[in-house]
């Protein structure tokens, strides 16, 4: 136990360090919250009376709803497909027999080693002669599969006992029916600490919609946001609100699934 | 009697076919969407990036030329490239040792026995799920020379800060601020769980030979958290060799250049100004500096296991 004084030499570092770290959250809040004529005023952290119209003034004032909308569409998507086309990927992996396996899944490993800039304009010229550009194809399609999650989804099936599966297999069972009424229903864990990183990562994705959308209609919330920032520069009580109505989403989904995610995140860094 | 003596026959045969190509009709149909997505939109594309590179064109002309090296030597020869180069080394090496030496230090602090570690857990991390653009935008703001919170918390003190994203020599400082901000939370929650993982027995012992806190920190703690050390420093260089979204939102690489990050260049060059073959060199670079990363790391991971 530590003593009484350095107890409280702790938590003044950390309460110091967590107020650095959560300044620029509560910084928007407020001023999301203030009238505009009161961001001259001095440093107030807390609005003397709260401006809540500033949300409805800043959803209205680009088209928000719409930009929801398409993040909304794109994140189920790239979250379902991710979660559903790794996890059969990841079962192939880990139980089924056949010619180049190993191979293939070293061929999946490595597309984790390409930078995301190296594919970024071959990638945009694909979508654009298929054209997918201004479509929720182009979201959500060539992010439908992830290498990470199909390493995640093999480890998760290589733990699992057999008996269940050959049991099925004797009684005639094929694979797809094995894979739907038996081995998915037992990986909901995996499933549920991959969807939070499927969601965190589209929701918060800015440089691929950037590139495949161009018209206002096809915006999603973070490309949206940075547009709106173009616009209205210095307009901080309408910034902040976007901002906050932009980030909520993601700091909702994280502090739902908390634990999965950070035992997901230390998992794969202490087995490196 | 026929029918009977030819069943095991075909069996065999079939069996013998099943060897050769295992399951491989029903791993064909899990896997197939798997390999059209990556082999479309990763292998071909690495691929395809590096022949782009060798031709001068512009996306949209149904002529390209063939220029060899010449995109690569043009590269070489251009102080823009130089600059992003440089930019790019900083903000790297910059956001890598301080969120390390962060997140060592708040995670060393939340390992002792305190109340409230939760929360604390939960504020450190808050940044690493925020949107990056929304992150921008608010400390676009925080950073504004005169209403932003920085420098009038500065001026509170009596001290007058610099105008920050409009200053050359300013600005990139204030992005690299941002992305140990939001580095910081990761490398914390990585180090606490290699932490917890160290037995309380070798502390023990150490203090019974009398070592004292530092000691103990710099002879037990910090050479069992080297794998944890290393692994965060490769992730963290390669994260921030692609930095784009932040320099985007709060500098669009300025002023004069001085935040342009090389994704931010590779961004220009292809999108802006349809240099399709040029920002293909851009990006290859990227990818050799990348790989000149892994490539270390694989190697001294291996020396390591061979120490062990």
């Amino acid at each position: 136990m530590p003593k009484p004084w350095k107890a409280v030499l702790i938590h003044l570092l950390l309460a110091g360090g967590a107020f650095l770290s959560a300044m620029p959250f509560l910084w928007m809040l407020t001023t999301a919250l203030k009238p505009e004529s009161a961001l001259y005023q001095p440093p107030l952290l807390f609005p003397v009376h709260f401006e809540w119209e500033n949300f409805a003034k800043a959803w209205q004032a680009a088209p928000f709803p719409r930009f929801f909308l398409n993040s909304a569409v794109m994140t189920v998507g790239i979250v379902l497909a991710q979660t559903l086309l790794s996890a059969m990927a990841g079962y192939a992996f880990a139980r089924m027999r056949f010619v180049g396996r190993d191979l293939l899944f070293f061929g999946v490993l490595g597309t984790m080693m390409i930078p995301f800039p190296v594919t970024l304009i071959p990638s945009f010229l694909v979508v654009n002669a298929l054209g997918w550009i201004d479509t929720y194809n182009a979201l959500i399609i060539p992010r439908a599969v992830s290498a990470f999650a199909i390493f995640l989804f093999r480890q998760f099936f290589l733990s699992l006992p057999r008996e269940l599966e050959e049991a099925a297999l004797i009684d005639g069972a094929g694979r797809l029916t094995i894979f739907f009424r038996i081995v998915l229903p037992l990986s909901t864990p995996v499933m549920a600490a991959n969807a939070i990183f499927s969601f965190l990562f589209a929701w918060n994705d800015f440089l691929w919609p950037l590139i495949v959308t161009n018209s206002p209609d096809m915006r999603t919330v973070q490309v949206g946001l940075a547009m709106f920032q173009g616009q209205y520069g210095v307009f901080w009580t309408l910034l902040s609100a976007a901002a906050t109505i932009v980030t909520l989403p993601a700091v909702l989904a994280f502090l739902a699934a908390q634990r999965q995610f950070i035992a997901g995140i230390t998992n794969t860094g202490l087995k490196e | 009697m026929n029918g009977v003596r030819l069943q095991p026959t075909s069996t065999a045969v079939h069996r013998g076919w099943r060897r050769t190509l295992g399951e491989l009709p029903s791993a064909l149909l899990f896997l197939l969407p798997t390999v059209a997505v990556l082999g479309t939109f990763n292998f071909y594309p690495a691929l395809y990036s590096l022949y782009l590179s060798l031709f001068e064109w512009n996306g949209l002309s149904p002529h390209r030329e063939f220029v060899g090296l010449a995109n690569y030597t043009r590269l070489l020869a251009s102080g823009e490239f130089w600059n992003s180069l440089r930019v790019t080394l900083l903000y790297a090496g910059g956001v890598t040792l301080l969120a390390l030496a962060l997140g060592l230090l708040v995670a060393v602090l939340l390992n002792q026995p305190i109340r409230g570690q939760a929360l604390y857990r939960v504020l450190y991390f808050l940044p690493v799920i925020t949107p990056t653009v929304a992150s921008g935008v608010v400390w676009k703001y925080l950073f504004d020379p005169t209403q932003g919170v920085v420098n009038r918390g500065l001026a509170e003190v009596g001290l007058e800060g610099p105008s920050w994203l409009s200053d050359p020599s300013w600005a990139l400082v204030a992005v690299i601020v941002v992305g140990v901000w939001k580095r910081v939370g990761f490398n914390m929650v990585v180090y606490l769980a290699a932490l917890q993982g160290i037995p309380k027995t070798y502390y023990e012992a150490a203090q019974l030979d009398g070592a004292d806190s530092w000691q103990q920190f710099r002879h037990i703690t910090l050479p069992l958290l080297a794998p944890t050390t290393f692994f965060l420093v490769v992730t963290a260089l390669i994260d921030a060799f692609q930095v784009f979204d932040l320099v985007y939102v709060m500098t669009s690489g300025g002023p004069l250049g001085s935040t342009d990050v090389l994704g931010y260049y590779l961004y220009r060059q292809g999108f802006r100004y349809s240099e399709l073959g040029f920002a293909s060199a851009v990006a290859y670079v990227m990818f050799a500096l990348i790989f000149l990363v892994t490539v270390i790391q694989f190697r001294l991971t291996r020396g390591g296991q061979d120490d062990a």
